[in-house]
């Protein structure tokens, strides 16, 4: 009974890292239909810049509870220094391409990011862990675990919820819908299409460097952790169906779960088990669990 | 992909196809050409120098923790001896007499990269020596390369024990200057059983690859020797730089166990120690680090008191005071602005061995210089001392080093607002090492049949 | 039309100039060089698979599953069975490869696009991990191939190095003009087809998914031989030829090189081979920067790969660009 309590307590905090690391790519693909390679990119640069931004802050010892409005800020910057002159001095030059051809542009940019990020930060691991223990724990029958861990499920439930709102049920959402399902039609109707992609590459690349911001405190940031990161949140976000919020939720629940109950139960397995939930669920429902219902043009 | 392009993909009707051919031809030319110029040039360019070519991790995971260390030591080495600054008994300039001509190279991109590049810096780079190589596949990869292209071959860290009882079990080209991982767990599970003679149950956790389980193996036999009869909690093997261990964590934490091991290194040691010590994991706790030396300078507010910590021999902190390695700390210090770590001293310990090889032979031939069949004659079952004491090459046909070790306990001092280490234990070489001819598994199945302690 | 069908075909005429060139070539450049060249043309073989499938519009991020698998049973084989014979294990490294490329290809020819793409991953993926967890093969580290015999011949050293590389080109040379005539077939003319538009193809009385599933376990088939030689070359295996990147660095040397031509997916696979060698040695730090403003600038400028420089003056519509 424990170890079930104690599967699924361990599984919905790692399902919740998955989906706050994931949802930016899915976001991204369901609005340009680019699968972002650079993904990775934003994350290690998320990470990076709040391992720094917070080693500075506690070393000048200013108060240590409002150092967590340090994770927001270091998404923003990623966003807006990295994801805007990407999508408008790169990216945009390939809008109409095959999907593939987008892939592997986004692969060349993860490459320059990755050795550019190397030069800003050298090769030595980066950690700033006093965000993660600032916030103690909590015993769950018997087990300590770690609020800060506990926390990122909130972050993770709050997330999904504005974006889904925000897609679904404000103006801005409805237009983005109207542009995903049919970008020509939208655009003689007068919607300016331009500005939706790049205000929708920021935000997805903003998620992403979110996701490496909170995950900064908890590990140690080295070059490759965003290599790390890219096939899993494609594992989540195919999994769920490419393109949907509530997909990238699903996909992330499933993948968490599986792992954490394989770490509990049948440790020799773990590794590939991402990969085998998703090449079951692919082989059964190729678009994945949700994806959003696609018009048939001919 | 447009629908309206036309695809003609057959040449067949093609007027242009002369251009074609005259394309490929010149691509191909254009690329022989750009091979064939020379490589990147040397630096210290001059005649009768020696070549020596370094490769280790300055990319990915590995870099920070081992192959950046590790370049750095060659540099610091390698430059007081061009200088002839180096403390006794290595005071000579370069190598036996001849100015030493370095080059460093990137371990990426897996064995079959490395492969390629190996042949260019023996046929390209006409390197006399290569020393490096921290990946355990890429040494098995190249040791029939290097036998093969008849090169002088030097690994001086990669740790699997395999690569001279399974892979090249006749080396001849091949050197490995440093101990096998063998050496790290025999000491480590002599050291466990010694501090903590009530141990009964363990857990390990360790990365899902090769080295990670490796070293587990060799750890757990070890021990079920010393202490037989001990109960394993969990062994949990996770994901290269996976950085998430929550669950693996909590499958330690339900087992109560008195020790927990693990080979993690780099980011993914400092990840499990942070989110460990977040979940009071280590309360109350042993934990032992088989590769926890280059981590303790960084983490030092991190790592619990009392853990144990293996350099992969006696190295960093626990090389003992001599002249040579006051020098090389110094030097190494002011240079960098961090103490050098187990992979710094390990590649200093390589070149080091070399030199003394090269002289010996040319002392030999009454100061000729030595070609390479003569220098190997003269490294293999060789001795000498490197910055952190002794080292003898007396496995596999005198080509793999064995070495004393030390092993010891972290301690901060939060006085001085530095990491110590305390308690520290030494085993002879012969006390934590296989004997000649014995595979290490096998060793220590036989309960360290002809092991030579004190 | 007619006066096109008399212009000569000249793809054999550049193979066979191209073949001599390279086993002339051999006997005089440096053997480091020889074996980028012989790692290159191993490589081009799954890339020239992986160009049969592009020109039918399916672009497969999971190759890397076949050339590991043709790797990993010569290795097995080598190691493991006493089979060294370089004939018999490249039929060998084949058959596995058309075995699992019929099985997966069964499910995957129904996929397309992103899919398509996706679940090649996901299973190339699946025997990435399913390696690293076999600690008998070596896990992560792999484990070293023996030596080939060539029917009965056992040479060494360089010899081995020599006789390696002849049959490498020889093979390709082979399989290149034999890629080269089924493109010329119907069947291959109906690939593009395919791409262009598959209803159509269907409502023409042709059996898609018979002609993509053909093509899939050919381009299986490639990866796999593509392997088997890899993997004597080297003389070693190891998961990572499963990994990602493997099978993304062989889209790249299809983009590099261009897909219309069974010669575009050499000169790619050579060309990748060439900068990231001198990327290696020249910027030692900066190696995968330069991969990726490579790449950058042959997908911004080329689109339709070095190969297309060939036609530049005929103008970019008549290359088929992704």
């Amino acid at each position: 009974m424990l170890t079930l309590v104690v599967i699924v307590l361990d599984g919905l905090v790692y399902s919740s890292w998955l989906f706050i690391v994931a949802v930016g790519l899915t976001l991204i693909y369901g609005v340009l239909r680019i699968v972002n390679v650079a993904h990775g990119s934003f994350y290690a640069l998320g990470a990076y810049v709040m391992a720094s931004a917070a080693g500075y802050y506690f070393a000048r010892g200013l108060p240590p509870q409002a150092n967590y409005l340090i994770i927001p800020l270091a998404a923003l910057v990623v966003g807006l220094v990295v994801g805007l002159p990407l999508e408008r001095g790169l990216l945009r030059f390939f809008y109409g391409r095959d999907q593939v051809v987008l892939v592997l542009v986004t692969y060349a940019a993860f490459l320059v990011l990755e050795d550019a990020t190397k030069l800003v930060w050298g090769v030595d691991p980066y950690y700033a862990v006093e965000p993660y223990r600032l916030l103690g724990t909590l015993s769950v029958g018997g087990l300590p675990y770690a609020v800060y861990d506990l926390c990122l499920i909130g972050v993770a439930g709050g997330l999904g919820a504005v974006l889904w709102w925000g897609l679904n049920r404000t103006r801005n959402g409805k237009l983005l819908g109207a542009v995903i399902h049919d970008r020509e039609m939208s655009e003689a109707f007068g919607v300016n299409v331009t500005p939706i992609f790049t205000a929708t590459f920021v935000l997805g690349a903003m998620l992403g460097a979110l996701g490496g911001a909170l995950t900064a405190p908890e590990i140690s940031v080295v070059p490759g952790v965003g290599a790390e990161v890219i096939v899993l949140a494609f594992a989540v976000v195919v999994t769920g169906g490419l393109g949907s919020v509530v997909g990238a939720m699903l996909g992330a629940l499933i993948v968490g779960m599986a792992r954490a109950a394989v770490i509990h139960l049948a440790p020799s397995v773990e590794l590939f088990v991402v990969y085998l939930v998703m090449a079951v669920v692919l082989a059964l429902r190729p678009q994945g669990l949700f994806a959003p219902a696609a018009a048939r043009k001919i | 992909m447009s629908a309206k392009v036309p695809v003609r993909a057959e040449r067949r009707e093609n007027p242009a196809a002369r251009k074609v051919l005259g394309t490929v031809a010149g691509a191909l030319a254009a690329s022989l050409l750009a091979v064939c110029l020379p490589g990147r040039s040397w630096a210290q360019e001059n005649q009768g120098s020696i070549k020596i070519s370094f490769v280790s991790f300055l990319s990915g995971p590995a870099s920070g923790p081992f192959g950046v260390p590790a370049r750095n030591g060659a540099e610091v080495i390698v430059k007081a001896l061009n200088q002839g600054a180096l403390a006794a008994p290595y005071k000579t300039k370069g190598i036996a007499g001849r100015k030493i001509q370095w080059k460093f190279f990137d371990e990426a991109g897996g064995p079959q990269q490395q492969v390629a590049q190996y042949r260019q810096l023996v046929e390209r780079e006409h390197s006399d020596v290569i020393i490096g190589y921290i990946s355990s596949g890429d040494c098995k990869a190249l040791a029939p390369v290097a036998e093969e292209l008849k090169t002088l071959t030097v690994y001086f860290d990669c740790g699997s024990p395999t690569i001279f009882e399974d892979v090249d079990v006749n080396p001849h080209y091949v050197f490995r200057t440093g101990p096998h991982a063998m050496m790290d767990e025999a000491a480590l599970a002599r050291y466990t059983v010694g501090v903590d003679p009530n141990v009964k149950t363990l857990a390990g956790i360790d990365q899902n690859y090769d080295w990670g389980q490796e070293s587990w193996k060799l750890f757990l036999a070890a021990m079920e020797q010393l202490k037989p009869g001990i109960q394993v909690t969990a062994s949990q093997f996770p994901k290269l730089l996976s950085g998430q261990y929550g669950a693996d964590i909590s499958t330690l934490l339900t087992g109560r166990p008195d020790a927990i091991y693990t080979s993690f290194w780099g980011g993914d040691l400092e990840a499990f120690i942070l989110q460990g010590n977040a979940r009071n994991l280590f309360n109350g706790r042993r934990l032992l680090l088989s590769a926890g030396e280059p981590a303790m300078y960084r983490l030092a507010t991190q790592i619990p008191d009392g853990t144990v910590i293996c350099a992969r021999g006696p190295h960093g902190v626990f090389a003992p005071d001599s002249k040579l390695n006051r020098q090389f700390r110094k030097v190494y210090h002011s240079a960098y602005g961090s103490w050098p770590t187990y992979p710094s001293y390990k590649i200093a310990q390589a070149i080091l061995g070399v030199k003394t090889a090269y002289e010996n032979a040319a002392k030999a031939k009454a100061g000729a210089a030595p070609n390479t069949e003569e220098v190997i004659r003269a490294l293999a079952n060789s001795k000498w001392v490197g910055p952190s004491g002794p080292v003898e090459l007396a496995l596999a046909n005198g080509h793999q080093a064995i070495q004393a070790n030390a092993i010891g306990q972290f301690k901060y001092d939060r006085a001085k607002g530095r990491p110590e280490i305390v308690d520290i234990k030494r085993y002879a070489a012969r006390c934590v090492n296989p004997p000649p001819g014995v595979k290490s598994i096998d060793w220590v199945h036989s309960g360290f049949k002809g092991a030579q302690c004190d | 039309m007619a006066a096109a069908a008399l212009r000569r075909d000249f793809t054999p005429v550049i193979l066979t100039a191209a073949l001599v060139l390279l086993l002339a070539g051999s006997a005089v450049v440096p053997a480091y060089l020889r074996f980028l060249f012989e790692l290159a043309l191993a490589n081009g073989l799954a890339v020239m698979g992986l160009m049969l499938l592009m020109r039918a519009g399916l672009v497969s991020f999971g190759q890397g599953l076949y050339y590991c698998l043709g790797g990993y049973t010569a290795g097995i084989a080598g190691s493991f069975l006493g089979i060294s014979d370089v004939f018999a294990l490249l039929a060998l490294g084949a058959a596995v490869a058309a075995v699992v490329g019929l099985l997966c290809g069964l499910l995957i020819a129904r996929y397309r696009e992103i899919f398509f793409a996706m679940l090649t991953l996901a299973f190339t993926m699946v025997l990435y991990g399913l390696l690293i967890n076999n600690e008998r093969l070596g896990s992560t580290d792999g484990f070293n191939v023996p030596a080939p015999h060539f029917l009965g011949w056992a040479p060494e050293g360089e010899r081995l190095g020599l006789t390696l590389f002849v049959v490498t080109c020889v093979l390709v040379y082979v399989v290149a003009l034999g890629l080269h005539r089924y493109l010329g077939s119907a069947m291959g003319y109906l690939g593009e087809a395919i791409r262009e538009n598959e209803l159509r193809v269907e409502y023409l009385g042709a059996s898609v998914r018979r002609l993509l599933l053909v093509k899939y376990v050919l381009a299986a088939v490639l990866a796999g031989l593509g392997g088997v030689l890899t993997g004597l070359a080297v003389g070693h295996v190891d998961p990572d030829l499963a990994n990602w990147t493997t099978s993304g660095e062989f889209l790249f040397m299809a983009l590099l090189g261009g897909i219309e031509n069974v010669a575009a997916p050499l000169l790619g696979a050579l060309v990748l081979e060439l900068v990231r060698s001198y990327a290696l040695e020249y910027a030692p730090y900066l190696w995968q920067m330069t991969l990726g403003a490579t790449m950058l600038v042959i997908i911004l400028f080329l689109p339709g790969g070095l190969w297309s420089l060939a036609r530049m003056r005929k103008g970019a519509d008549l290359t088929p660009e992704l």
